[in-house]
């Protein structure tokens, strides 16, 4: 009987061996909550990096990629962590893309990535706090920190002449951090900010933000909010009352719900998403196009390039355990080597085989610096006739 | 000194906000209080309530737009109102049929009644999500402005903009007349001095041949049109989300244990109450204190009292400080 039963668990050990070729990917994003309209496009993003290393067939000696995807809500840390550790311990994924919002991403790479030795790469979490978290060598993101989204800002307003500007914010980890690096680079360039106050999502009634940010006065008022939001509402109110005419708004604010909620009165206004000129941007838009969804989409590219990266760095480590092809995502990521634009996977994973150094461009011009976070292009736009209009990329 | 561009400043941004949300919060409240009266228990279901009358309402509306009916400069949800009630109170008249009235009947507790209502509030949350999604739906039409910021300066010439928005000029008319239609109902029609004896009391009434299941159906029936009349409003006003109506039954609560669970005068009071504490403690004075003080004087701070973070504390703060002194509320209800 004791040797039926070792027999047995060999058997079934070595089955579980075979199929361990297998990758499995998990994307966690907040497909519920405050990003719920954005969120789509971004899984879309990164399955697109999947479907292509699929369609190769290449990747590991022939391993094919799974993609299990979680809710991280994008606000309740608890929820996504039990989320993130179903993904790592019952669907035993070998990388995460994601979390999205910086909250929730820090809770899951705390309780579940670094327990668990998985790595981790984020889309979108811009938090400057991230940038100094214990990760263990397994936390990327392939969006700037917000400190940076801050001193572009900055820039921006300066060079539009705005002297003054009001500032509200989202009360959670990504408004504040953006909030304080704006008004921090901002002050610094000798603008003035007349007040920074919070506002909460999901609030029945902003009049009085929209009163106080009223008071206080200024050239513009910077909403540093999420478009299905607390920021829209802030905006209405604003508008309606006449206290604010033009908003800058930044990645958070960036959606077509937006002016359609709004309407007319939002020309004029202008912001700042994270986005490049780069042959990669066009190429993951026709990708997308060809998918069948929309790649303007906020942090599609960011995505697309999340998933490439782990699944490249499988490939150069030969292996998909994160243990081993942790320390290989700065290597396939940054130059030298030969540069890889979304599309480009096939070819990408044939060079690693050869033992060509490969530079991962992707959709989003990507460039690891310091803890392993993207240096960062921005695109700033300008709203014309209910459209995005590009003025340009710094 | 410029005291007409300082008053002009607090009508835009506290006054007029404030008597439109407190307008709001008053017909929400009056619901729940018109159940706390005369069923004895907390609805938590009233948030949801007001989101699926409003959901029928703007299914309505998208039906009439579809026809090509509309209500000239008034939105065209104002005419789908009356189904979205009618609808609403066959939900509510349903749920106590199927649940409230087995507990009636077992005399249970109010403590038991009231999870019962969370129960139902978490299956109407569903079904709204169920028919009309998560996201947010604007469904105003008609004229958007009575008069806009710009056109006042214009006007008149003052440096102050007043804005008067036509949902928030509906939203103060509506709930006048329907406080008032509420009044005469329970003050001087045979049914609604049998609602009040019940409330009284319970035994008294049935012995005087009062038809408890008669009373309990027309409180069910107004407590629809009135969350159906607040919720279309406050849509009207700022938007639909399922999730929001959810959420506003927060400060519905605390505006009818404010002004008295149980006691209509109470909740509109509450309602008002809770509504300008909320824009009115954290509102930065800094605009109204610069045209009113002499320059030399004028403000460099926002004086302002606290950071808008904190208005709800401050609602929460009210709430509390009436309980610790008033355990009634302000206009005697029955104590909690």
């Amino acid at each position: 009987m004791k040797k039926l039963l070792l027999a047995g668990t060999a058997t079934v050990a070595l089955a579980g061996a075979a199929s361990a070729q297998d990758v499995k990917l998990g994307i966690i994003l907040g497909f519920t909550g405050p990003l719920e309209s954005i969120t789509p496009s971004m899984a879309a993003g990164a399955e697109l990096a999947v479907n292509e290393v699929n369609a190769a067939g290449t990747l590991l000696d022939g391993a094919q990629v799974t993609v299990v995807r979680a809710d991280s809500t994008c606000v309740d840390a608890a929820a996504a962590t039990a989320a993130a550790e179903r993904l790592v311990t019952s669907d035993k994924v070998q990388g995460i893309m994601g979390a999205d919002c910086s909250g929730v991403t820090g809770a899951v790479l705390q309780n579940v990535a670094r327990p668990n030795g998985v790595v981790m790469i984020s889309p979108s979490a811009t938090s400057p706090a991230l940038s100094e978290a214990e990760d263990d060598g397994l936390f990327f993101r392939t969006a700037p920190s917000d400190a940076r989204q801050g001193e572009v800002i900055a820039e921006i307003l300066q060079e539009r002449g705005m002297g003054s500007v009001a500032i509200t914010y989202t009360n959670n980890d990504y408004g504040k951090g953006l909030a304080d690096s704006i008004q921090a680079a901002f002050e610094k360039a000798g603008g003035t900010v007349t007040i920074s106050a919070a506002h909460e999502d999901g609030k029945a009634d902003y009049s009085a933000e929209v009163a106080a940010l009223a008071a206080a006065g200024g050239d513009m008022l910077v909403v540093a909010g999420y478009v299905d939001q607390g920021g829209k509402g802030v905006i209405q109110g604003a508008l309606d009352t006449g206290a604010f005419e033009t908003f800058f708004l930044p990645d958070g604010m960036y959606g077509d719900s937006l002016v359609q909620a709004i309407g007319s009165s939002l020309d004029g206004s202008f912001g700042t998403v994270p986005g490049t000129d780069s042959e990669g941007a066009t190429k993951i838009l026709d990708m997308a196009k060809e998918a069948g969804f929309d790649g303007t989409s906020s942090y599609v590219g960011e995505s697309y390039d999340a998933a490439s990266l782990i699944l490249l760095a499988m490939q150069a480590a030969g292996s998909s355990a994160p243990a081993d092809y942790k320390a290989k995502i700065e290597e396939v990521a940054n130059a030298p080597g030969e540069k890889i634009y979304p599309g480009d996977l096939a070819k990408a994973i044939e060079l690693l085989k050869a033992g060509t150094d490969i530079d991962y461009v992707g959709a989003t011009s990507v460039e690891l610096i310091g803890p392993g976070e993207s240096a960062g292009s921005f695109r700033e736009y300008t709203v014309k006739d209910g459209q995005f209009v590009t003025d340009r990329f710094r | 000194m410029d005291i007409l561009n300082a008053l002009v400043a607090f009508l835009n941004f506290v006054f007029v906000p404030g008597l439109a949300y407190g307008a709001q919060l008053a017909l929400g409240a009056l619901g729940v209080t018109l159940i706390y009266g005369i069923l004895r228990f907390s609805n938590f279901a009233h948030g949801d309530t007001m989101a699926f009358g409003t959901m029928v309402t703007i299914l309505g509306t998208w039906g009439l737009q579809a026809a090509g009916v509309s209500a000239g400069p008034l939105p065209t949800a104002l005419l789908a109102l009356p189904l979205g009630i009618a609808v609403t109170a066959a939900l509510v008249l349903g749920t106590d049929r199927a649940v409230y009235r087995f507990y009636r009947r077992q005399k249970a507790a109010p403590t038991i009644l009231v999870i019962v209502s969370l129960g139902v509030m978490f299956v109407m949350n569903g079904i709204v999500r169920f028919i009309i999604g998560v996201e947010e739906i604007g469904f105003t039409d008609g004229e958007r402005f009575l008069i806009t910021a710009g056109d006042f300066r214009n006007m008149t010439g003052l440096s102050e903009g007043l804005a008067i928005r036509t949902t928030q000029a509906i939203t103060v008319v509506t709930a006048v007349i329907v406080v008032a239609a509420l009044f005469w109902f329970l003050n001087r029609t045979r049914t609604g001095k049998s609602m009040r004896a019940f409330s009284d009391n319970e035994d008294l009434a049935l012995l005087s041949g009062i038809n408890p299941e008669r009373v309990v159906a027309v409180t069910w029936i107004l407590a629809a049109a009135l969350a159906t009349t607040a919720g279309v409003l406050y849509g009207l006003d700022k938007s639909f989300k399922a999730f929001t109506y959810f959420q506003l039954l927060l400060p519905i609560f605390a505006s009818a244990i404010v002004g008295g669970l149980g006691s209509p005068i109470g909740a509109i009071a509450g309602g008002f109450v809770i509504a300008f504490s909320e824009v009115t403690v954290t509102y930065a004075w800094k605009k109204v204190a610069t045209y009113l003080l002499p320059d030399a004087l004028a403000p460099d701070g926002l004086v302002q009292l606290m950071s808008t973070d904190y208005k709800f504390a401050v609602s929460f703060a009210i709430l509390i400080i009436v309980l610790l002194f008033m355990p009634t509320g302000l206009f005697k209800g029955k104590s909690v």
